[in-house]
């Protein structure tokens, strides 16, 4: 274990800033996230993530936010354990009427002010489930969403970009409330 | 694989097929409901049998009754397509919540347990981390787990029926997206049933890019799991260390097919898309850096005491548990269960390829992770040797569903177990019925074995060492 944890210390964080064509876009996104981040939620974004009826692949990729090439901790937005604690709710898949109620209830359990940001083609219109007995259809049709991070499933650098576009929004409602 | 017929069986051959799976000289593979039909899939030592039990009064004496694997496959039959098993055990629904057509959930009637200062926990369906939907409702007796009992279904999206009448096209989509992390093994297992019924053949190069796609992914959710086991211990260093393996496998697979999941990539008649020109170099690259890592890893795993304390004797899976069941995957080769369907029910390439498929005896979420590991290795060879041979010549044969009605049958070795696909195609080559069974069917029941007389602190470890499929599961 000590090895593991001297050479973290030794070598040069997995953590990417890297300009590479294809990370650009990632280290950009980075920067922005910090930004609008800190300016408007203070340091921190907490985020409750549901699956209402996704194949898993979904929540595949938002698991890899947090590994050492995303950290998406570095920018305050970190993922909770409970709905009572969270200001965002990312939600992934067709909703299923099987999870319809499981779904109101967190939405109902989450204080305000919330956002709701619908992950993944499912969870945009039902994608290739929309029309099933057994499916409500995208999440929009159940919860009121403010943002929808298209893909099947999303890339992690397609996630981070959906949170700024959020961060963005959340910036717009609060200077209108003002 | 297979374009074996279906036997049909009279209510006798059907109750001696029963008494066989009670007897434990088969193992049940599948229960499946089609029209007026119910079929099972029976593995023996010779290989599959597919019985089918004609029932016009929408009846069939129950398996369930004397061989209780079958149990929650009657019920999700009766739910989805309405045919009863007569002496059924337990004729609760299981997929179906009551609202499909409008209404509120049905309360659900959780099994008794009685006893002086026990107490229900519920969890579920919505649970505390980046996970899928379920309900477990513990009954504990302070933290000693006296009694699990699963409800599943919330994620039911009528995979099954949505397949219905649709072209292979669609249909394999639906197949991918049965289960996200076994996108892969779901579109090899469809493609190979697809192929089995119309009696064709994906030209080589195909085959053994499919089997590239099935080890890169066993690989990717092995690290991740291997990971997760050991942070559900609080070690999180682990997780740390194995979730960068995982990333590097993830983004190696795109590289060389432009999916970071490798999503819609296997098709009937072979695959879609090529690997890319500078794919071998960075799966090179990629094996290379595995093979530095994860040996740091394991002896790591292996020399700290305080997470071995979690692991060993914790959640035991019985061996005859396992071997009633037909556990496939980690959860059965970790309680002395030898069985592969890359091995056992050998589909190209791996009838060609060499590898061992690793079985241990002690049952738990140390044995568990072992296997894991142990596969991880064999997937790293694996990958060499496909690397090494990879056939030239081209990656898809044309498929020409028009003909005679036609069924097919295959079984393909996700990283969690066997999945098996039986469709059945009409003379428009469309879609009359396809039936997907994931491994978790026969593992999820043993979950509720496995936790009894651990604490509710240890559940999470358990639960990780499983990783059932949610979606898989209950389609």
């Amino acid at each position: 274990m000590r090895r593991t944890l001297f050479e973290s210390l030794t070598h040069a964080p997995l953590t990417e800033p890297a300009p590479a064509p294809d990370e650009a876009a990632l280290a950009e996104l980075a920067q922005s996230v910090n930004r609008t981040a800190r300016a408007k939620l203070g340091r921190s974004l907490s985020i409750r993530q549901i699956d209402a009826g996704s194949c898993n692949g979904c929540e595949l990729e938002i698991h890899a936010l947090n590994n050492a090439f995303y950290d998406l901790e570095r920018f305050g937005l970190h993922f909770v354990a409970s709905p009572r604690h969270a200001d965002v709710l990312l939600v992934t898949g067709p909703v299923t009427k099987n999870m319809r109620e499981a779904l109101l209830r967190t939405y109902n359990a989450t204080p305000d002010p919330k956002w709701v940001v619908a992950v993944g083609d499912c969870a945009f219109n039902g994608g290739i489930f929309g029309g099933s007995y057994a499916v409500a259809g995208g999440v929009g049709g159940v919860i009121p969403v403010d943002l929808h991070i298209r893909g099947c499933p999303p890339t992690p650098t397609e996630l981070l970009k959906g949170l700024i576009a959020l961060l963005d929004r959340a910036n717009e409602v609060a200077v209108r409330r003002a | 694989m297979s374009a074996m017929a279906r036997t049909p069986v009279t209510e006798q051959g059907w109750n001696e097929a029963i008494e066989r799976l009670a007897g434990g000289r088969a193992t049940l593979l599948g229960l499946w409901g089609d029209g007026d039909d119910v079929t099972m899939a029976l593995l023996d030592g010779k290989g599959v049998t597919l019985l089918s039990n004609r029932c016009p009064n929408r009846e069939y004496p129950s398996v369930g009754a004397q061989h209780p694997p079958a149990i929650r496959l009657e019920r999700a039959i009766r739910d989805l397509h309405g045919l009863d098993a007569a002496g059924a055990p337990d004729r609760r629904p299981w997929l179906d919540h009551g609202v499909w057509h409008g209404g509120a959930p049905t309360p659900y009637a959780f099994l008794a347990a009685e006893g002086e200062g026990l107490h229900q926990i519920p969890v579920g369906p919505v649970h505390a981390g980046i996970i899928e939907p379920g309900h477990f409702r513990f009954t504990a007796n302070g933290e000693h787990v006296v009694r699990l009992e699963e409800r599943l279904g919330y994620v039911h999206k009528g995979i099954e029926r949505l397949m219905q009448g649709v072209s292979f096209d669609a249909a394999v989509k639906l197949a991918a997206r049965t289960s996200g992390d076994s996108t892969v093994a779901y579109s090899y297992a469809f493609a190979l049933a697809a192929e089995a019924a119309l009696q064709a053949v994906a030209p080589p190069r195909a085959a053994y890019l499919r089997a590239l796609m099935a080890e890169l992914e066993r690989l990717a959710n092995h690290f991740g799991d291997i990971g997760a086991i050991c942070n559900d211990a609080a070690f999180a260093l682990m997780h740390a260390q194995t979730a960068i393996l995982r990333e590097r496998v993830l983004r190696a697979a795109h590289t060389c097919f432009g999916h970071r999941l490798m999503m819609d990539l296997i098709v009937p008649g072979g695959v879609v898309r090529d690997i890319a020109k500078d794919g071998a170099d960075t799966l090179r690259a990629l094996l290379a850096e595995a093979r530095k890592r994860f040996p740091r890893l394991v002896e790591l795993y292996d020399n700290t005491a305080s997470l071995q304390d979690r692991t060993v004797t914790t959640g035991v899976v019985r061996s005859d548990f396992v071997r009633q069941f037909g556990a496939g995957g980690y959860v059965g080769r970790a309680s002395g269960r030898d069985f592969d369907a890359r091995r056992n029910l050998a589909y190209a390439p791996y009838d060609a390829l060499k590898f061992d498929v690793p079985v241990l005896e002690a049952g738990d979420v140390n044995a568990r992770v072992w296997i894991r590991i142990r596969e991880v290795e064999q997937s790293l060879s694996l990958i060499e040797q496909i690397l090494d041979r990879l056939p030239g010549g081209p990656i898809a044969a044309a498929i020409d569903g028009k003909g005679a009605p036609c069924e097919g049958f295959a079984v393909a070795e996700a990283f969690r177990g066997d999945v098996l696909v039986w469709l059945r195609l009409d003379s428009g080559g469309r879609v009359a019925r396809c039936h997907l069974r994931d491994a978790s069917w026969f593992q999820w029941p043993l979950l509720e074995a496995a936790i009894e007389d651990n604490i509710v602190a240890d559940f999470p470890l358990c639960n990780k060492s499983f990783n059932c499929s949610y979606s898989g599961h209950d389609l």
